[in-house]
């Protein structure tokens, strides 16, 4: 009974979010004068088999970020610098492997090393900042950010290859473009090779909470630093080691769009994909599983909404409201589940404890 | 020596007189034309704003990171409502919009006790979201509208004072040394402008007299240091919280009305381009207080003016800064701060050396000059900076005591 009452009040959560979502995604619509029958039946259409491919690439792209941010969560620490971390990681790689010093696998290999190096040593700014300086890493990775754009934007005009209006960085030769799966027609596109990091991140990220020293010592220190330092976990490593592996996560970004699609950095690069998986690791609770809902469910919510245009007078850019107010809405339904779940185990503990027979009420406090 | 030190005009005699002896050094009499200065007021404003958000919801112990998604409300809701009903409507309209967006985050993080970062990045998604969406539904079909834009609108008032004015503008025309760079700062302050502007500064003063000179910004700022303590004095800690979270929206909302109205001629989706971060970053830059966050504010629209002028500017600013840390270091030695002073100085050399061996600096290192010095300053100077002590701590009702 306790058991089932634990798993209904963790699933209480994300249903509050999602009615709540759905709520007042509907209230804005019809408030904008559109109809929102219009929007839920487009919305909830069979995909159309292009689009299912994007939700698939889009969703591995999300899942990546997710664990990124996933793993910084664990440890109590906020990485906010996702973005920044994966556009500049992103930039090195395609400017790596443009330049093609390599061939063929080794390229892509070396170029994805690249592209984790670098995005560690973005977020390890942040984490060095914190453990000598005490500089709090939600705002230093908020600077970083901010200077990891301008730099990179920086970058890419001076050295990049202008075509008319716009610049990218040397495209990849053909050796180093990754072939996907295609599960339709050629014209839907395919799923992109590297979407497989996304499902080793996945894994990685699991054996490495569930199963190895490291990862119980990062949650104990996530969850009470005092306590970890007690049983003799260097609280510091762990804020630096944390900060380096999301950081080299959040590297891995943008790669499978880059050797899948891309083919270089410039205006085909995906901004915006660092703030979407902080979204999708608090909707799913930082857990290998609830984040994949959540990625797929995000991926959904995007890839469906270009229908919109074709068939609806409403925006797609609806759905970005749909996300954000899921995220607020799941964090505040977990916090009030929380409450009333403490509340329930104090009843409990309450009976337990109770003497047995009339005259002693009031005993427990 | 001593004596001297302790007085601020000393100082500001002291900065005019180096910034003088740059501009006339490095021959850019861009850097204090009365066309700069007025450009940095205009670019500090909305960074002001936001700065100014800040300290309110952080003074009453709430971390408001979704400033930057307020602000972005406020763009639309000047837009939408000057449009229909003239810019001062408009400007309040900035303000509603702003405050929709701080109650959202005064519920997640006040009444439901969420995480302060994790709903302020909530906040700016719907934000951005939201003016998005908003744009894209309403704006086509107004005069001068499209999908991500709204241009054409009215302005608020602008303001010049005659006389002086012309006085000021033509001194400044001579390129005199301290003489010329005082008038432009005089004629920048009298010529055209915005009423909207003389608002900003305004509320920065009324928000250092509440927070400071009355009971409610002590109750006010009780919260944000110790909320048991106040609870037990009596004070309504929930209430203060909103009203300050409410105050913050509303201030940062009016910081995108700033930008839609005055800074551009209209609403642009993304306009706000991270202002509500870099006023977040002037706040802390400026040690959680009003005097400070305006020296911040400046500092950072001074650089952002600059970058959209005159790229010899820029230039001429690194022997600036390089005299400013030089002069630091001084005073540091002064102080018996030796050690501390040779980094100081070892930045001023670099820097030196970086303005004598080029002809020009990269306009985007420009832009990111207020992200490194908050990191900078947050690096060198972090046992000096002292928040509110129970800043960002989620509260709970009845748990004093």
């Amino acid at each position: 009974m306790t058991r089932l009452r634990a798993v209904g009040l963790a699933l209480l959560a994300p249903l509050i979010a999602v009615v709540v979502s759905v709520l007042v995604t509907t209230a804005v619509i019809a408030a904008a004068g559109s109809s929102p029958g219009d929007f839920w039946d487009a919305m909830f259409s069979n995909p159309l088999p292009r689009i299912r491919v994007n939700i698939v690439n889009q969703a591995a792209i999300i899942y990546i970020s997710a664990v990124a941010a996933a793993i910084a969560f664990r440890m109590n620490l906020f990485n906010i610098g996702l973005e920044g971390q994966y556009t500049i990681a992103s930039f090195a790689a395609a400017s790596f492997a443009g330049a093609a010093y390599l061939s063929g696998f080794l390229n892509v290999a070396v170029a994805i090393l690249i592209a984790a190096l670098v995005g560690a040593a973005w977020s390890g700014i942040a984490g060095i900042l914190k453990t000598t300086r005490g500089v709090s890493e939600v705002i230093s990775t908020i600077m970083l950010n901010s200077i990891a754009i301008t730099l990179v934007g920086y970058l890419l005009n001076r050295y990049g290859v202008h075509e008319g209006n716009t610049v990218h960085t040397t495209n990849l030769e053909k050796s180093s473009k990754l072939t996907g799966f295609t599960p339709y027609e050629a014209r839907d596109g395919q799923i992109w090779a590297l979407c497989l990091l996304a499902v080793l991140v996945g894994v990685g990220f699991w054996v490495l909470l569930s199963k190895t020293r490291f990862g119980f010592d990062l949650r104990a220190s996530g969850q009470s630093e005092t306590a970890a330092l007690a049983s003799g976990v260097n609280p510091k490593r762990m804020v630096v080691t944390a900060m380096l592996l999301s950081g080299g996560v959040a590297g891995l970004i943008w790669m499978p769009a880059l050797f899948g699609a891309a083919s270089s950095y410039g205006t085909s690069f995906q901004a915006g994909l660092g703030f979407t998986g902080l979204a999708v690791a608090l909707l799913g609770r930082n857990r290998p599983i609830g984040m994949a809902f959540g990625a797929v469910l995000f991926a959904f919510l995007t890839a469906q909404s270009n229908t919109l245009t074709f068939s609806t007078d409403i925006s797609p850019s609806i759905v970005q409201i749909t996300q954000g107010i899921a995220v607020l809405a799941v964090v505040v339904a977990y916090e009030i589940v929380r409450r009333w779940r403490s509340r329930l185990e104090q009843r409990d503990v309450a009976k337990e404890l109770a003497p047995v027979g009339p005259g002693t009420a009031g005993a427990t406090a | 020596m001593s004596r001297y030190l302790n007085h601020w005009y000393v100082y500001v005699l002291g900065g005019i007189a180096a910034v003088s002896l740059v501009r006339i050094v490095s021959d850019t009499d861009d850097i204090t034309s009365a066309g700069t200065i007025r450009a940095a007021i205009i670019a500090t404003c909305p960074i002001l704003m936001a700065a100014l958000g800040g300290l309110w919801a952080e003074r009453a112990g709430v971390v408001n990171i979704g400033l930057e998604g307020q602000m972005i409300l406020g763009t639309w809701g000047a837009a939408f409502f000057t449009y229909h009903y003239g810019p001062w409507v408009g400007v309040i309209g900035a303000a509603l919009f702003g405050i929709i967006g701080g109650l959202l985050h005064a519920i997640a993080t006040v009444t439901f006790g969420v995480d302060h970062i994790v709903s302020g990045v909530a906040i700016n998604l719907i934000g951005a979201g939201a003016a998005t969406f908003l744009a894209e539904a309403v704006f086509p079909d107004l005069e001068g509208g499209g999908p991500r834009q709204l241009i054409g609108l009215e302005t608020p008032t602008q303001v010049t004072i005659p006389g002086i004015s012309d006085a000021a503008l033509d001194l400044a025309g001579k390129h005199w040394f301290f003489v010329s760079d005082v008038a432009a700062f005089v004629g920048a302050l009298t010529t055209r402008v915005s009423t909207l502007s003389i608002v900003v500064f305004a509320l920065v003063l009324v928000s250092a007299y509440v927070l400071w000179r009355t009971s409610f910004g002590l109750r006010l700022r009780s919260c944000g240091e110790n909320p048991q303590a106040a609870e037990t004095l009596g004070v309504n800690v929930y209430l203060y919280k909103y009203i300050a979270v409410i105050i913050s929206g509303a201030l940062a909302g009016i910081g995108g009305g700033f930008l839609a109205l005055v800074s551009s001629s209209g609403f642009n989706t993304g306009q706000t381009g991270g202002r509500g971060y870099i006023g977040l970053a002037a706040m802390i830059f400026g040690n959680w207080r009003p005097g400070g966050l305006l020296m911040g504010a400046l500092t950072f629209g001074y650089t952002d003016s600059l970058r959209l002028r005159n790229a010899e500017a820029v230039h001429a600013l690194l022997l600036l800064l390089a005299v400013g840390l030089i002069a630091y270091a001084v005073y540091q030695v002064v102080r018996g701060q030796r050690r501390a002073a040779v980094g100081v100085t070892a930045v001023g050399a670099a820097l030196l050396v970086w303005y004598v061996s080029t002809d020009s600096v990269p306009r985007d290192f420009t832009s990111m000059t207020p992200y490194v010095t908050t990191l900078f300053v947050l690096a060198l100077g972090t046992q000096r900076l002292r928040m509110p002590a129970a800043d960002g701590r989620p509260y709970q009702k009845g748990s004093a005591g």
